[in-house]
């Protein structure tokens, strides 16, 4: 990393790409959680069907 | 297990020497990729790193049809099943698969190397004399063990013609690295052998590793 | 099964991230050079680290699944790459991210670490074709548990080929890394790579309880389906 021989930017500037960067990182993580919540739900629509069923 | 990998081998040639299928399209598509470069890049001669560069790139790229072969005379007449009935030791397998793939690399280059020279390469081959077959050498032991564990891998999936270049062309970016490198200063118009050794010790250090990792893992694919 | 210990994880998984971040924004001084942007680092760092470490569990929990024929192994090496992919693109991205503000483009090839781990990445992208189109499932774990092997050995390779080529062409005399941090970023950067660990361990229990969940369940309509042929 050759971070240290950068040049500095300006802090308005810079502001925008560091919250890019985290809003990725949060987007990542409730794409995630919303593709495993799609499971659940199909998860949960089949252990209802063979509750049914049973009946 | 070497008397096992041994008979393999010679059914492998001569199923080659025979059909004359791998060695004949690879070698044809090395030639049509340099007209492709030459073309592409809109230049009649090259060098130095472009020059490694475009044959080094090239011959990987041949090396994708000979491992999607390599298992091909198997699987079309059920032999795969037999060679795996036989109590074929795996090592055994993979020495011979990995040999084979080798020596179709070798006779590939014999006519590639020499093509390159006729149609892009400016400098010309006589500079690049006792060090280029070594490296050569070196990159074929490291594409042909990394190549029959792809063939391997590959071998048992229905969508076997992506898998492999898929798989194989990263696993082989390290070896292009060092190839490259090596070969760049050779090719140079004012050549003179720089880092060869780091180059090479890189490149042995590639192919310790994957005939190891390859050793290790083969027993347990292609089994029942 | 997998799901043992997963409640007071996630709660502390909830802790140290919120501290991470409050670290980053309100306690880590400005970096002189850089300014503000270096924060980038204290996201994209641990999460490339942690996004490697992720791969060669993979390969280790495929080399406990060859040993021991244990199935379970290989769903553990499976969330594990499948997470670590993630997190990878997360890193490829942020990393483009602080690369355009840095240096002003998208892309730069003179990092070695991250063009290693665009190959890397490229390379893993791999196991998901590979894995799926394989039908039978003892062969499809045995084959991917193999592939998780060779490319947790791939990776240490293709980043020393890497860096000796970029220092080979792009020499540099300065390389830094977290080793030399000044003590406030030092401790902003540790408490990051705790949080995303342990964001990586949480959700690693987490697909692999909903992916037993979903494996007990197929089971059961399996065996209903079996007794009602018998009955039938």
């Amino acid at each position: 990393m050759n971070w240290l021989a950068a040049p500095a930017l300006p802090l308005d500037e810079a502001g925008k790409y560091v919250a890019a960067a985290y809003i990725v990182f949060l987007a990542l993580i409730l794409i995630y959680v919303a593709i495993m919540a799609a499971k659940l739900v199909r998860i949960d629509r089949e252990l209802t069907e063979l509750a049914e069923e049973d009946e | 297990m070497i008397r096992a990998a041994t008979v393999i081998l010679r059914k492998d040639l001569l199923l080659e020497w025979r059909t004359k299928e791998a060695v004949p399209a690879m070698t044809l598509f090395t030639i049509t990729v340099y007209v492709l470069f030459h073309f592409g890049l809109d230049r009649d001669s090259l060098d130095g790193a472009l020059a490694a560069g475009v044959l080094w790139v090239t011959l990987l790229l041949a090396s994708v049809i000979g491992v999607t072969r390599l298992f091909a005379a198997e699987r079309e007449q059920g032999g795969i099943d037999a060679l795996l009935l036989a109590p074929v030791d795996r090592t055994a397998l993979f020495l011979a698969k990995a040999s084979a793939l080798f020596l179709f690399l070798v006779a590939v280059e014999i006519v590639a190397v020499p093509a390159f020279d006729l149609l892009l390469l400016g400098p010309g081959l006589g500079g690049t004399l006792p060090e280029l077959p070594l490296i050569l050498l070196l990159g074929n032991l490291g594409v042909s063990a990394v190549g029959a564990l792809v063939a391997a891998l590959a071998a048992e999936t229905r969508t076997r013609e992506l898998i492999v270049p898929l798989l194989l062309l990263p696993l082989l970016v390290p070896l292009l690295i060092s190839c490259a490198q090596a070969t760049e200063p050779l090719m140079r118009q004012d050549q003179g052998p720089e880092d060869l050794g780091r180059w090479l010790g890189l490149l042995t250090l590639y192919d310790v590793v994957f005939v190891l990792v390859s050793v290790a893992v083969f027993d347990f694919l292609l089994e029942d | 099964m997998y799901s043992k210990g997963l409640v007071p994880l996630a709660a502390a998984t909830v802790v140290a991230v919120t501290t991470a971040f409050a670290l980053v924004f309100f306690y880590a001084p400005l970096d002189g050079d850089q300014g503000f942007i270096q924060k980038v680092f204290y996201l994209h760092v641990p999460m490339a680290i942690v996004a490697l470490g992720g791969f060669v569990a993979g390969g280790v929990f495929a080399i406990r699944h060859l040993r021991s024929g244990d199935p379970s192994w290989d769903l553990r090496s499976y969330v594990a790459i499948h997470l670590s992919i993630i997190l990878g693109l997360g890193v490829l991205v942020t990393g483009a991210i602080w690369a355009k503000a840095s240096w002003g483009h998208w892309w730069v090839w003179d990092e070695p670490v991250l063009v290693s781990f665009l190959v890397v990445f490229l390379l893993y992208c791999v196991y998901f074709p590979l894995r799926f189109s394989i039908e039978d499932p003892e062969r499809q774990a045995r084959y991917s548990s193999v592939f998780a092997i060779t490319a947790g050995a791939f990776v240490p390779l293709n980043f020393t080929a890497v860096r000796l080529a970029e220092a080979y062409t792009h020499p540099r005399v300065l390389s830094q890394t977290g080793g030399s941090l000044p003590g406030e970023m030092r401790l902003t950067f540790l408490v990051g790579l705790v949080a995303m660990t342990l964001l990586f361990v949480t959700l690693w229990k987490f697909e692999l309880t909903a992916k037993h969940a979903a494996l007990q369940l197929s089971r059961l309509r399996r065996r209903r389906a079996d007794r009602e042929a018998v009955a039938a």
